[in-house]
């Protein structure tokens, strides 16, 4: 499903962010990815989103090798991997609703299923009475499960998730992990890049740490892999 | 579906950014304003400079008994080229009829001893008047190249002078277009960026979440296109009435000017200006907003 075969990333002559790494995750898999800050996670999520390329090494997503997907296959590529960020990014002028039904609108899904598929994710992240709020009238909690309905109303094989409980208190943070557990259970590769270590500890599932840009460890419920 | 959607965005935008797209409306109205009043001025030169045209001749005459049928031969092959407009044959007895009425005017009895004797017999001539004067050289050649041909008579002054006045004008239209249009495209692609910095956000989330770069672009590109129209609607309509209030206000208070310079009607005016306005409002929004959207793609 996502693999990184001896991959390389230099910024410029220095350290590289990433050096060498080596990952495999199978389909259905939750894998936090933890690591100081500017340890290369979100480098890493930038290689998977084709935001950047690797100086060196390959990357394998649902088969496809990303080296070699074109400028122009990029939209259809993301179309395929949901993502969820620290800072929500919602569109501010646009309700609840509009949000999720953007990243339908994006692929060209017709209105009349765009009308059936919104409300089911939002009822699915527990958000369907506030379908016509705005993101400024929401919880911090709130807007970051909006934005999981918008990473997910396409059905993506893949989801990642930026540092996606770093805005949110601890209570809510717990809620969104529940609903990325819950997302994955229903068969979802997640992939969370996190600091949050009571958090890590607590869902016992595999944890890939990253530090100056190498792997450090690759371990499952405290035990190694 | 994704079409009508940006259409459909690109109305929200303007919407969405109220004083950014007044400014940009203002920008492209004040550009196109601009354009509106020089457009006018250089159409009623432009006339004024062919009515002038049309009243230079060439005056074609012809070596003694030269037959009028080869006269009327010569006069049928100039008639036929194309910088010709009219070729008016001007027989001997024309020619002392209106000489009669030119110089023995209140003393006609004089004239009349010519009577039987024809003073002007061998002027019969023709008076060419061309459509472009800056054929005038070409044609004299043309015609000179006659044998039967005795002279030509041309007012080469006024065809130079008319003729370099015509290339300036050509010349300083294109230019001031030209300035006009790179000025509006600059103002527009500056008024734009303004409001892509200010939806940058938005335009990285739409291009993660795997928006294609027309997907993006095209409601930004629908918001220049409609700019475009508003921006130069608004100034052609104000323009429509002030140039139909001047020409009524000069009427009016200066005759000496009316005797001058014959006005061209709005209608006339207006027929090539609404064209040439709307393509160049449209085409500055959309080349504006086109280029400027282009940059910002890149996430």
């Amino acid at each position: 499903m996502i693999k990184l075969e001896h991959v390389y990333k230099a910024y410029s002559a220095g350290i590289p962010a990433l050096n060498d790494v080596n990952i495999h995750i199978s389909e259905g898999e939750f894998v936090f990815i933890v690591g100081e800050s500017g340890s290369g996670k979100s480098t890493l999520i930038k290689l998977l989103l084709k935001e950047l390329e690797p100086t060196e090494g390959t990357i394998i997503i649902n088969g496809k090798e990303l080296n070699r997907v074109k400028r122009r296959q990029i939209p259809k590529y993301r179309r395929n991997v949901g993502v969820v960020f620290q800072d929500f990014r919602l569109l501010k002028d646009r309700n609840v609703y509009e949000n999720v039904a953007f990243a339908q609108r994006v692929i060209g899904m017709p209105t009349r299923r765009i009308k059936k598929s919104v409300p089911r994710v939002l009822s699915m992240v527990g958000l369907a009475a506030k379908y016509k709020s705005k993101p400024r009238e929401l919880s911090g909690g709130e807007q970051q499960r909006v934005a999981i309905a918008r990473a997910l109303v396409n059905e993506p094989k893949i989801l990642l998730a930026d540092e996606p409980t770093g805005n949110l208190d601890n209570a809510n943070a717990w809620e969104i992990m529940k609903l990325l557990q819950e997302i994955n259970r229903r068969g979802t590769t997640v992939l969370v890049v996190t600091h949050n270590i009571d958090i890590v500890r607590a869902m016992q599932k595999r944890v890939i740490t990253i530090n100056q840009g190498v792997i450090e460890s690759d371990t499952i419920s405290g035990g190694e892999e | 579906m994704s079409f009508f959607y940006s259409i459909q965005q690109g109305f929200k935008n303007i919407m969405r950014n109220k004083l950014f797209s007044l400014v940009s409306i203002a920008t492209m109205s004040a550009c196109i304003f601009l354009f509106g009043i020089f457009f006018m001025i250089v159409t009623n030169f432009q006339k004024m400079v062919r009515t002038a045209e049309e009243g230079v001749a060439i005056t074609v005459f012809f070596q003694d008994n030269t037959s009028e049928e080869t006269i009327f031969d010569i006069g049928q092959k100039i008639g036929m080229r194309p910088e010709v407009r009219d070729c008016i044959y001007v027989s001997a007895e024309e020619a002392w009829e209106d000489f009669k009425v030119d110089y023995f005017r209140g003393a006609e009895e004089l004239a009349e001893g010519f009577e039987n004797d024809n003073p002007l017999a061998n002027s019969a001539h023709y008076e060419i008047y061309i459509n472009d004067v800056s054929m005038q050289n070409a044609l004299v050649t043309y015609i000179e190249a006659f044998p039967e041909v005795s002279s030509v008579h041309r007012s080469e002054v006024a065809a130079n002078t008319l003729t370099d006045f015509n290339n300036l004008l050509k010349y300083i239209s294109v230019s001031i277009i030209v300035i006009l249009f790179l000025v509006a495209i600059f103002l527009i692609s500056n008024t734009v960026n303004v409001g892509i910095a200010v939806r940058k956000e938005e335009i990285a989330v739409m291009k993660l979440i795997g928006a294609t770069d027309y997907f993006v672009r095209a409601p930004f590109v629908v918001e220049g296109i409609l700019i475009g129209l508003i921006g130069s609607a608004i100034p052609l309509v104000i323009l429509y009435f002030l140039y139909q209030k001047i020409i009524e206000y000069i009427a009016d208070r200066f005759n000496f000017i009316n005797s001058i310079i014959d006005f061209l009607p709005a209608s006339n005016v207006f027929r090539f200006l609404i064209p040439a306005a709307l393509i160049l409002g449209v085409g500055v929004g959309f080349i504006g907003s086109a280029i400027t959207v282009r940059k910002h793609l890149r996430v």
